[in-house]
């Protein structure tokens, strides 16, 4: 598609342009689910980054070697393939992190970042172009991941990464954890990002 | 009477949607209209049991006697994916009527994160054979539910003047919400 734009623009267009969660409404299980605190933010965020880059980059090297009636089928065992690495990995070394974002670990299979970027990118692109637009939009959700996860842990608990930082007087807001508070700080956020996109 | 309390507690208190966070992205891409939402969330319902049912075999019978769980997700996804194809063979082929009513959205339940979901909460629970199915047409009819429940809103809504940035995903999402805390009413009525 934009093969001309020089290679830094795959890169940066994940951040704020094209971001994967307010722009192409992609991902939104895990964006509302895992956001309780922003430490799961990021671990969730590094997990699919991990996946989506070497799953991007696979299938830009082996892409003209996949049939394309059972195309679908191939991504999905390579994805499947790479959750599960990371899946076991946080197991053994994140034991915690893992409990707590439970099933939504193995749901990066069917995270729809993942199967969007391969189909709309590096299904047609080389290695290089595809890693750097699977970095971008990787931290670009990793970075939406942690400003909701931060949000919802200031207001709901009073506290930032576990630590407390706000007052004591500060009521927490019970709310902002439960699913009611994930609803509104994702369509607050994407609200905001209309409201600045529409102005410029 | 446990199966019972399952199957109500599966439609309501932990409704996949509102408290569980699956399958979000075509609740908020399907529900505009009520004479589509509701054949999605039948379809959804219909996998969800067949998914249910073969994934537990599956799991049971084969990975877990094998000693090799950690090649369930490789697995669920296969199973789920070859299954949607069948029922849309079967379909297309004995029930016409019911294929052309649900049109696309069969194959789009593939990649729906609710019918991975189920499988792996199924798995996680361990959830006897009988559990599973009643918890996989009960998680169907709670997601139908809050399908219609939204499209049913969002019908309403598109009569009213909507602030310009929220207009689209953001508004749905905070009506989510609302219903959301609607929902929050029925946990601890039930609990498993």
């Amino acid at each position: 598609m934009s093969s001309k734009k020089p290679a830094i623009y795959h890169f940066l267009k994940g951040f704020w342009e094209e971001n994967p969660v307010f722009v192409q409404i992609l991902g939104t299980c895990p964006t509302l689910a895992v956001t309780a605190t922003a430490v799961n933010g990021i671990g969730m965020g590094l997990a699919t980054t991990f996946v989506l880059i070497l799953s991007c980059v696979v299938v830009s090297i082996i892409k003209n070697l996949i049939p394309n009636e059972v195309r679908i089928g191939v991504y999905t065992v390579i994805i499947a393939a790479f959750v599960t690495l990371a899946d076991l990995f946080l197991k053994a070394y994140f034991p915690d992190l893992s409990k707590s974002l439970g099933p939504f670990v193995p749901l990066i299979v069917v995270n729809c970042i993942i199967f969007g970027r391969i189909e709309a990118f590096s299904a047609k692109n080389n290695a290089w172009l595809s890693f750097l637009d699977a970095l971008g939009n990787g931290l670009g959700f990793t970075i939406t991941l942690i400003i909701m996860g931060s949000i919802r842990e200031l207001l709901g608990k009073g506290t930032w990464f576990g630590i407390p930082v706000l007052l004591s007087f500060y009521k927490p807001m019970l709310v902002m954890i439960l699913p009611t508070g994930a609803f509104f700080t994702y369509g607050t956020l994407m609200a905001i990002s209309n409201a600045l996109k529409q102005k410029s | 009477m446990k199966l019972l309390l399952l199957f109500i507690a599966s439609i309501i208190v932990n409704n996949f949607i509102l408290s569980n966070f699956l399958g979000i992205c075509p609740f908020i891409g399907v529900s505009k209209r009520l004479d589509s939402a509701v054949p999605m969330g039948l379809a959804v319902t219909f996998v969800m049991t067949m998914t249910a049912v073969i994934t537990w075999i599956i799991n049971h019978l084969i990975l877990i006697k094998l000693n090799m769980p950690y090649l369930q997700y490789v697995a669920f996804i296969l199973v789920i994916a070859t299954l949607v194809q069948f029922v849309e063979m079967f379909l297309k082929k004995f029930v016409p009527g019911l294929y052309r009513a649900f049109g696309i959205y069969l194959p789009l339940i593939t990649t729906n994160c609710a019918i991975l979901g189920l499988a792996l909460l199924e798995a996680l629970k361990n959830y006897n054979f009988m559990e599973s199915i009643v918890f996989g047409v009960g998680s169907g009819l709670g997601y139908t539910l809050s399908m219609a429940i939204m499209a049913g809103i969002r019908e309403q809504m598109e009569l009213s003047n909507i602030p310009k940035p929220f207009q689209g995903p953001a508004i749905t999402l905070i009506t989510a919400g609302i219903l959301a805390l609607a929902f929050m009413g029925f946990s601890g009525m039930i609990s498993l």
